[in-house]
């Protein structure tokens, strides 16, 4: 019964919010938790931060309001906004649906880059964004992410790395694969140059990024039950022929397998990074 | 003139059964090699095989993944798909390579870092980056080879080098031809038509300067033809490491970080 209320009220929730600083979701007053699967007033999920109230559960959020959520106001100052469209294998179709992402999403590719303050402390950050082709690295997402670690090596700032990814991106075949490597051998530089790298990572974080840079931080925070892992759990699956543990692959496995140095709920999150930047001054 | 090979072909043959292995390279190229094992922290990992030998009495350090050359040997060897402890054996004789100021060659042969439970519980993401951590700053040259099979990260991870040969029927992709169909098209039997598109043969990756030379093959499958390819690799190798030694260090690791920067640049 509630769920066919719910149908209908959705009905009129096709359009787009316009508003860049207003929710990332479709227009329409409810959603349902597909945790706790409690009906909840968006107004109520989005002032938590895009948080369940009920279940703690933490939804996806985007690149925009991630560094809003992080950086202090008003000290954002982005790098490589815009850095055009690839297709370096000319792979069908590619273009044209990077074309129309860039126009639904209003972002130009799935990760935003830039220096800000977090509690007064400088710092470049790199923000990647699920909903941009599932926050997959191709060439540009690997080329900002390694230009704003130079860019911490060139100000002898830290960086912070906030990873959502499906992993490689397909359609750009090896180049994409090769980002692995250069984001890599980026972050291995700033690691002689001394300077503290914090990876966050957030629901879901996996394949080649997680085979990457989204491993290497000095410190690894995740947020509460964010799926990481190298191997999608319907790979796993089909190889092992069974159905994976509740809870295989989330934070807290990875937290007691040795894997990340803390959990952090995002309400804290901007506390405890600016307390970790203070500690590298 | 030679027939044209298309991409699936390739994979056909980079993946055959009888296609000569690392091991029959180490044993054709090198002098008393000797075989090291273990990661000193969780296990031995048999779909790698890594130790010391001599390259025409120079010592060097060999890193290679080994698929099996009879379905008996291949289950022993997880088919060549490596599980965590594998990159970490590797890292740990790399680094060993960079104490005594020995190069480190590679050699490719997977089908993928191994997708299992276990392999997740023990970080395999975190094996691999690390692995490529580790190379990107390895204080001596380092030659890969790709082989056969180069697949996904699996691959990648040991593929962090100064300069990169690829056999003329070998194959080094994003991930296999039926991964990449059913990831975008929910098909894996489209596989054969996606691998032409995903530039996955020796020609095209120099095309894209993704390696560095092709080593022709002449038969390789046959006695005589893989003599003569090894002959000629073990030539190339000779060549290369002392190019390579030439450089200064500080030279070789700016370069080694170039080659790599410059991709989607």
């Amino acid at each position: 019964m509630v769920i066919d209320k719910i149908k209908k009220l959705n009905v009129k929730q096709e359009e787009v919010v316009k508003n860049k600083e207003a929710s990332d979701m479709l227009v329409g007053k409810w959603i349902k938790c597909d945790e706790c699967k409690e009906i909840l007033y968006k107004e109520d999920v989005h002032r938590n931060l895009n948080v369940c109230p009920n279940c703690g559960k933490h939804f996806r959020i985007s690149s925009r309001r991630r560094i809003a959520q992080l950086i202090d106001e008003g000290t954002f100052e982005e790098i490589n906004a815009n850095m055009g469209l690839r297709d370096p294998l000319h792979f069908e179709g590619y273009l044209k649906k990077l074309e129309s992402l860039v126009e639904k999403t209003q972002i130009e590719e799935a990760v935003q880059t830039g220096m800000g303050k977090i509690n007064g402390q400088s710092t470049m950050i790199a923000v990647m964004d699920g909903n941009f082709m599932m926050g997959s690295m191709g060439s540009i997402v690997g080329e900002k992410i390694t230009l704003c670690i130079e860019e911490a090596i060139a100000r002898r700032l830290p960086i912070i790395l906030v990873c959502v990814s499906g992993g490689a991106r397909m359609q750009e075949g090896i180049i994409s694969l090769m980002q692995m490597a250069k984001t890599t051998n980026a972050l291995r530089k700033l690691n002689e140059a001394g300077l503290l790298s914090i990876c966050v990572l957030t629901d879901p974080t996996t394949g080649g990024v997680t085979a990457s840079f989204a491993s290497l931080g000095d410190i690894i925070i995740a947020e509460p039950k964010a799926l990481i892992g190298f191997a999608g759990p319907r790979v796993i699956e089909q190889t092992v022929k069974e159905k994976l543990p509740e809870g295989f692959q989330s934070a807290e496995f990875l937290l007691e397998h040795g894997f990340i140095d803390k959990i952090v709920e995002r309400k804290d999150m901007k506390q405890v990074l600016g307390k970790l930047l203070k500690f590298h001054v | 003139m030679k027939k044209q090979v298309t991409a699936w072909e390739k994979v056909v043959a980079a993946r055959q059964m009888q296609r000569p292995k690392a091991t029959d390279y180490i044993q054709s190229i090198f002098d008393d090699f000797i075989e090291l094992h273990g990661d000193r922290c969780f296990g031995d990992d048999s779909s790698f095989i890594c130790g010391i030998a001599y390259l025409d009495g120079k010592s060097v350090t060999i890193i290679a993944q080994q698929k099996g050359k009879t379905t008996k040997e291949n289950m022993e060897r997880n088919f060549g798909m490596p599980n965590p402890e594998g990159y970490r054996k590797a890292i740990r004789l790399m680094k060993q390579a960079e104490k005594f100021k020995r190069p480190v060659i590679t050699f490719i042969d997977t089908p993928g870092a191994y997708p299992g439970m276990g392999a997740e519980q023990r970080g395999q993401g975190e094996a691999i980056a690390r692995s490529m951590f580790e190379m990107a700053n390895l204080k001596v040259p380092i030659l890969s080879i790709v082989i056969g099979e180069g697949s996904s990260g699996g691959a990648l991870a040991i593929c962090i080098a100064d300069k990169i040969f690829m056999l003329e029927n070998a194959v080094y992709s994003i991930l296999s031809p039926e991964g990449f169909a059913s990831i975008l098209y929910k098909d894996a039997s489209k596989c054969q038509e996606v691998a032409e598109k995903m530039k996955i043969t020796a020609s095209d990756l120099q095309e894209l300067k993704i390696i560095d030379e092709l080593i022709e093959e002449h038969k390789i499958e046959t006695e005589k033809g893989f003599e003569k390819v090894s002959l000629l690799l073990k030539r190339k190798i000779k060549e290369q490491l002392e190019d390579l030694e030439k450089i200064s260090m500080q030279e070789l690791l700016e370069s080694r970080y170039e080659k790599y920067r410059k991709i989607g640049g």
